[in-house]
């Protein structure tokens, strides 16, 4: 008995006397999508390299993980070490001092190789609060097959007069070929991203320098006007409940001439492997008036640290290695250039390996910098975002105004009673929100 | 003659009653092919039936990703946790109510019942707050005890229809006899009482296990039950439906199995009383 006490009181004394190493463990929490999900299976690389940091990954449908992170940061719930978050969250939460801004990313991660739209879109008051992972503008896709038989040509920035022309005269709906596919689900990302981005190629804004909405102007009507009237004709039936996953599918099956829609869609509907026309597609940027502003838009996922996080530093170390230039080496040395996550650095569209496997990375880069969230509109605005107003209110409103809209395509209402009702309903929450009396 | 009609109506009721139950099993169904389609199988316009190149690749996907069993020992832990102690405080109570109301009986029940009347986001940052607080944040034991009472008010209800179809003339029969309160409720009360307690648990836990609000909100990665499985494979930039479908596949077949094995006690629950 002596013996065995012996033997337990000398384990005992060894395992508190053991040298340990003191483990962080990092919580990061993500959206799903591709590239997201080849960092999560890269991690082993980063802990590799420090070996006293852990990383733990909560994925989450991006709705779900909006509301998830918002409900934790805003109650200081301290459950995340690393949250991924959109260009729209950047700006909003900065201001709140819910963030950590990044000025210890290191010597050579070189912050000056981001893509300056993309830095722009994550940088309040001169600082870092963010580091994007990905980003992503909107072009338009189309069938260079189609555009040859009926004698089209694609010009480089094509007007909307010309892109509703294509779409008419493509359409054949006999044959299952559609001539433009767009959005049409309700949703201040859905169709919102889609009407909002085109009302600024159409002169239109949401709100005027003193937050008065803006849906009764004449810019509004002619978007809204355009917009129905094509998917009318040449849009596929039952669009009002279609967004990006359901255009893509009718894209990469050859059932739609032209689609505008996120660049990373560029992506799949030219691999083979998902896509029945991946060598029949072209790109252009999106339409516009003759106004200045392009219809397209601008998004990055980003990673960034909430504010009363106790591991700043090991969260700080994970995201300069997410977002540097030799994680995309990392990812073309073991997945192949075409995977690496685009949209944020200068560096990455001037390697000519990936130009080669990017046919669409001229395009990407030129539809990025064709976006300006700072100053979005053809007349002055308050708010900066392209296809959204950086304001909290603006996911709610944003979808009430998406449900209008995608009424009146599907023909429950009229694109005047659409806008009337977004007008009224926009109102009463900027009068509830305290921006106007 | 009369036989020969009887017959062509029992063939055209038990044909109408499977194809019901087909509609109704379809999006289940569904969703079963298409965990075994690939992603662009998945998404094929027009969609392809039951010829197709069958894969088992998204579940080998789903289970590298994410740890299946991790999510469904909370599930269960959670579900049936919840569902226990919501049975234990639910059952004295029905009882009582049922078996010697007072004036205010009606009230209470009226009251539990307005509880689920509030849209549960309108209370998420305050019981955020306080699990935040007492440290329940992301453990088993917060979800049991949010679930327990988001489920209680249906619970002692369900009970409560239940104990009242019950005759009190049977008890009061028993009584005559010479039987004691501890007998009158184990040989009398019990027996009459299993469907419906039965069926009554059954539902709870299905409840419990399907509870998609609270359980995605409160946990992160150590409680997180299935929901959050299911929840990590939806995606509206990109095609992930046959990887979806492999995770719900994943995530329902527990509890599939379990109202297969007691969809007797569940239907009998259900219709209980109807039949006196």
């Amino acid at each position: 008995m002596k013996n065995v006490l012996c033997a337990v009181a000398g384990a005992a004394s060894l395992l508190i006397s053991a040298p340990s190493i003191a483990q962080t463990t990092l919580t990061v929490a993500t959206v799903n999508n591709s590239d997201m999900i080849r960092m999560q299976g890269l991690t082993s690389e980063f802990t590799a390299k420090n070996p006293d940091i852990t990383v733990k990954w909560v994925t989450l449908e991006e709705n779900v993980l909006r509301q998830r992170v918002t409900t934790d940061i805003a109650t200081k719930g301290g459950q995340f070490d690393v949250l991924t978050i959109g260009t729209y969250e950047v700006p909003i939460w900065a201001k709140k001092n819910w963030l950590v801004p990044l000025d210890k990313l290191g010597a050579d991660y070189d912050v000056n190789d981001l893509l300056p739209k993309i830095k722009d879109a994550v940088t309040v008051d001169g600082k870092l609060y963010a580091a994007p992972f990905y980003g992503e503008s909107s072009m338009v896709m189309y069938r260079t097959d189609l555009f040859d038989k009926a004698g089209l040509k694609m010009p480089e920035s094509p007007t909307w007069d010309f892109v509703v022309d294509a779409a008419k005269k493509l359409n054949d709906k006999a044959g299952g070929v559609y001539g433009i596919c767009l959005r049409g689900k309700a949703g201040w990302g859905e169709n919102m991203a889609f009407l909002t981005a085109m009302s600024n190629s159409f002169g239109a804004r949401w709100f005027d320098e003193k937050w008065e909405p803006q849906f009764n102007s004449p810019e509004w009507k002619k978007t809204l006007a355009t917009y129905v009237d094509l998917m009318k004709q040449a849009g596929p039936p039952g669009a009002s409940s279609n967004g990006f996953n359901e255009n893509l599918a009718l894209f990469s099956a050859g059932k739609c001439a032209m689609w505008i829609d996120a660049t990373v869609a560029a992506s799949m509907v030219t691999n083979p492997k998902d896509s029945k026309v991946a060598d029949k597609v072209g790109f252009a940027l999106a339409p516009n008036t003759g106004l200045g502003k392009n219809a397209n838009w601008l998004w990055a996922w980003s990673l960034a640290i909430p504010a009363g996080s106790k591991k700043v530093d090991a969260a700080e170390k994970f995201i300069a290695w997410a977002t540097s230039k030799d994680y995309t080496k990392l990812v073309a040395a073991k997945e192949g250039w075409s995977n690496v996550p685009p949209g944020t650095r200068t560096s990455l569209y001037k390697n000519p390996d990936y130009l080669k496997v990017a046919p669409f990375a001229k395009m990407t880069l030129a539809s990025i910098d064709a976006a300006d969230p700072s100053h979005p509109t053809v007349k002055p605005v308050p708010y900066v975002g392209v296809q959204y107003a950086a304001i909290p209110e603006f996911q709610g409103i944003g979808t009430q105004v998406g449900q209008q809209f995608s009424a009146a395509l599907s023909g429950s209402t009229t694109v005047d009673a659409a806008l009337s009702a977004a007008q009224s309903a926009t109102e009463r929450e900027m009068k509830r929100a305290g921006y106007i009396k | 003659m009369a036989r020969m009609v009887t017959t062509r109506n029992k063939v055209i009721s038990t044909a109408a009653a499977w194809l019901v139950g087909f509609l109704i099993f379809f999006p289940i169904l569904w969703m079963v092919l298409a965990s075994f389609k690939t992603e662009l199988e998945a998404f094929a316009i027009p969609p392809s039936f039951l010829f197709f190149h069958w894969t088992t690749e998204n579940y080998v996907t789903v289970q590298e990703r994410s740890d299946y069993f991790h999510h469904a020992l909370n599930s269960i832990i959670i579900a049936g946790g919840s569902t226990l102690i919501a049975m234990l405080i639910a059952i004295p109570a029905a009882w009582s109510m049922a078996f010697s109301p007072t004036k205010r009986t009606k009230d209470v029940l009226l009251w539990m019942l307005s509880t689920k009347m509030m849209p549960p986001v309108g209370v998420l940052v305050p019981i955020y707050l306080i699990y935040r607080t007492f440290g329940l944040l992301d453990t088993r034991s917060g979800l049991i005890f949010i679930l327990c009472l988001g489920n209680l008010p249906i619970v002692i209800w369900m009970l409560f229809t239940y104990f009242k179809e019950i005759p009190k003339d049977i008890l009061e029969a028993a009584r005559m006899d010479g039987a004691t309160i501890g007998r009158e409720l184990i040989y009398v009360l019990t027996p009459m009482a299993v469907p419906g307690l039965a069926s009554t648990l059954l539902l709870n836990l299905i409840l419990a296990w399907n509870e998609a609000f609270w359980t995605l909100n409160l946990s992160t990665l150590e409680a997180a039950p299935l929901t959050v499985f299911i929840a990590s494979y939806s995606s509206p930039e990109g095609l992930f439906w046959a990887k979806l479908s492999a995770a719900s596949t994943l995530a329902i077949a527990p509890i599939l199995v379990l109202g297969w094995f007691s969809q007797r006690q569940l239907v009998r629950g259900l219709t209980f009383g109807a039949v006196k």
